[in-house]
């Protein structure tokens, strides 16, 4: 057995507490919690992010670690959390599939992100290539999080994971997108959840809820 | 500098209309706004006719003959969309549907939307190509929900979802194109992204992340195409939001995403030596153009009809760029610029003839002709155009296609006749009577603006007669550098 230096090891540790953040997500109904645990894994890919600029002395990767700090586990979740303070939306209701059908797909969708991952692993030169098929796989189970909720509060958190789940990706791939392109990306994150607050009393007034199922009228066959 | 202008006055523009956009004089503000951008995009276009390919900004920015028609095209038509929004909007004022205060939101984000699209065309950093897509539907989505209707928040929530998810593969594709690309230019960072270097090596780039990646970014960027089966949320947009959003969205932001598509294509095609990416276009593109056409059939909302025939053009033009040889990309580029006039076109004559009958739904739309010729000829004449009759543009791009793909993929010409007989007959059927017979539309307190739509469909007409030289040779170099294999 080959031994890794501590900080890989680490890395490794967030990656897969980053899988497992995932699946606590895909079982979470309480929509605080979620916000919660969102705010953790951009906690997550903070440090990760640090011990990575720490090793390979990358300075862009600091700047990275503090956007993602600044953003992902200040900004975004004290947003979400007053957002759901004024519209009282606490809890999901039952999820289209439940919880334990959910986590079973959950299961097959990692598995089919590792063997995607197995061309690009390949050829990365990074020192941890391993990671990127648990990014992928946090940006499937993210997707299977969007496709199974129905309220438009756990559909936007799905939508952030995701985009956690890119971020990680882009990290353990090429160690990060250049500051421009990263800068952008934050940009029009912050401003997707700042359109989807307005969104959100938009839909709260004409609706008074903001259960999604009001939203299904506009079918084909009017 | 025309750089600079082009993407500064439409910046200025946002700014200037987030702060006077509740004023009555707004609208004139906004056109002139919009002409200083199509002025700039003249003088760009100027120069790329004098001095060939530019490279500017530390080459962050790139102007070729494949996008500066894009760019002139995005100008013109975002000027006259700005011409026909002026009355219409103030017609949605007078009869409630929106506030003053609702009016500054629409300007400033029209001034964004358009400050997003000619980012995303003149960027040499697929990066930053990414970012500008997204801005743009993020910059849409409140329009498209603007008259606050149950209906129009669930258009916009379906937009922003399957768009925002869409994207983000997109991102995920451009991240692969990175990491390819970073180990061939190095990873001092911002070269690996700028599309002039990656096209210079794109036969190093390693072919299997190529692939994965463009099967992302085809996904991604399709969705904003409106490629089947990623459509949904094209009609709802469309119906739901203001008029001259639904002409922007069509005419201008479809063509944009096919850009970044296309864009691409070259890339992978380059790496791959192999015809995948190209399958994959003429078989997305294709699907779109049958389910386009079918789901036609199905519409009882005006808007809605147009929306899918957007669909069904856009998959033409996917499959042509498909078919990848100078002639079909030729007709795939000339289709592109003359389905962006004409259905633009249509959008503002339907968003007139809609109030003045006070109603979407064509049942309730008849004899326009009566009340108004110019609105009901205008509407007929856009509708002969889309269909493909000669001797419109659109005419001269489908005939290049239909017969290059006789050729080259004789499979799909009966698929691809079918379907536009079916829309024809779908969309014939629907507009003969709403331009003719009796009438029960009603006066509008501001008179339309007609010139927007005689102009667009003029040069469509112009363009299906003879295509003026300087124009055939943009063509021919675009298909030449889109050409690949």
């Amino acid at each position: 057995m080959t031994h890794l230096p501590w900080d890989l090891q680490l890395l490794n540790t967030c990656a897969a507490l980053l899988l497992l953040l995932s699946f606590a997500m895909l079982s979470q109904r309480r929509i605080v919690t979620l916000v919660d645990l969102l705010a953790i894994q951009g906690g997550l890919l903070a440090v990760a992010t640090l011990l990575l600029a720490w090793r390979t002395g990358q300075p862009h990767l600091y700047l990275s670690a503090l956007l993602t700090v600044a953003l992902k586990v200040a900004f975004l979740p004290w947003l979400l959390h007053r957002l759901i303070h004024r519209l009282e939306v606490y809890w999901d209701t039952e999820p289209l599939l439940n919880i334990s059908g959910t986590l079973l797909a959950g299961v097959v969708i990692v598995v089919f992100a590792f063997g995607l991952a197995q061309p690009i692993t390949q050829l990365a030169n990074t020192t941890m290539r391993s990671a990127i098929g648990i990014a992928i796989a946090v940006v499937l189970l993210a997707f299977l999080m969007m496709i199974t909720r129905r309220k438009a509060m756990s559909q936007v958190i799905g939508f952030l994971s995701m985009e956690n789940g890119l971020f990680f990706g882009a990290m353990s791939a090429t160690y990060g997108m250049p500051m421009v392109i990263e800068l952008g990306v934050a940009l029009d994150v912050l401003v997707a959840v700042l359109v989807l607050g307005v969104f959100f009393f938009q839909i709260r007034e004409q609706f008074d809820s903001l259960d999604l199922h009001h939203l299904e009228s506009l079918k084909e066959s009017e | 500098m025309e750089v600079l202008l082009l993407l500064g006055l439409p910046a200025a523009g946002a700014l200037a209309l987030g702060f006077l956009g509740a004023r009555r004089s707004a609208p004139e503000l906004n056109v002139a706004f919009s002409l200083g951008t199509f002025l700039a995009a003249c003088a760009l276009t100027v120069r790329v006719i004098d001095h060939g390919d530019q490279l500017l900004a530390h080459e962050q920015f790139f102007v070729d003959p494949f996008n500066v028609f894009l760019v002139a095209l995005t100008a013109f038509v975002g000027l006259t969309t700005s011409l026909f929004s002026r009355p219409y909007m103030r017609v949605e004022l007078a009869h409630g549907r929106v506030t003053a205060r609702r009016l500054r939101l629409y300007h400033a984000m029209y001034q964004l939307f358009m400050l997003t699209m000619l980012t995303a065309l003149t960027t040499n950093n697929m990066g930053l190509l990414w970012v500008a897509m997204e801005a743009a539907t993020l910059s849409t989505v409140l329009l498209v929900t603007l008259y606050r209707t149950p209906a129009s928040l669930e258009a916009g929530w379906k937009y922003f979802i399957l768009c925002g998810v869409g994207i983000a593969q997109a991102l995920f594709g451009t991240i692969l194109l990175y990491f390819a690309a970073e180990r061939v230019l190095g990873a001092e960072g911002v070269t690996a992204l700028l599309w002039t270097h990656l096209n210079a090596v794109k036969s190093q780039l390693e072919p299997s992340v190529l692939a994965l990646a463009f099967v992302f970014l085809l996904v991604g960027y399709g969705t904003k195409v409106g490629l089947a089966p990623l459509h949904n949320w094209l009609p709802d947009a469309h119906a739901e939001g203001p008029t001259p959003i639904s002409a922007v969205l069509s005419g201008l932001l479809l063509n944009v995403a096919i850009y970044a598509v296309v864009r691409c294509k070259i890339l992978v095609e380059g790496s791959l030596h192999s015809p995948l990416p190209a399958r994959m276009l003429m078989g997305f593109g294709l699907l779109s153009v049958v389910v386009g056409a079918l789901l036609l059939w199905r519409q009882r909302d005006i808007k809605r009809l147009f929306a899918y025939s957007s669909v069904e053009h856009m998959g033409i033009v996917a499959f042509a760029f498909g078919m990848s040889g100078p002639v079909a990309t030729f007709a795939a580029l000339l289709h592109m610029t003359v389905h962006s006039l004409t259905k633009s076109a249509i959008f503002f004559t339907v968003g007139h003839a809609a109030q003045k009958a006070g109603s979407q739904l064509m049942e309730n739309i008849r004899g326009l002709v009566t009340l108004s010729p110019t609105i009901g000829w205008g509407l007929m004449l856009g509708a002969l155009a889309i269909l493909g009759l000669p001797p419109f543009g659109v005419f001269a791009s489908e005939f290049l296609i239909l017969t290059t793909a006789m050729r080259e993929q004789p499979w799909a010409t009966p698929i691809l006749l079918a379907a536009l007989g079916i829309a024809f007959a779908a969309i014939f059927g629907r507009v003969q009577p709403m331009v003719f017979g009796e009438t029960t539309a009603r006066r509008l307190p501001h008179p339309p603006a007609l010139l927007p739509v005689f102009a667009h469909l003029a040069i469509v007409l112009v363009l299906g007669l003879y295509v003026p030289p300087y124009l055939a040779d943009w063509y021919r170099a675009a298909a030449r550098l889109i050409g690949g294999l």
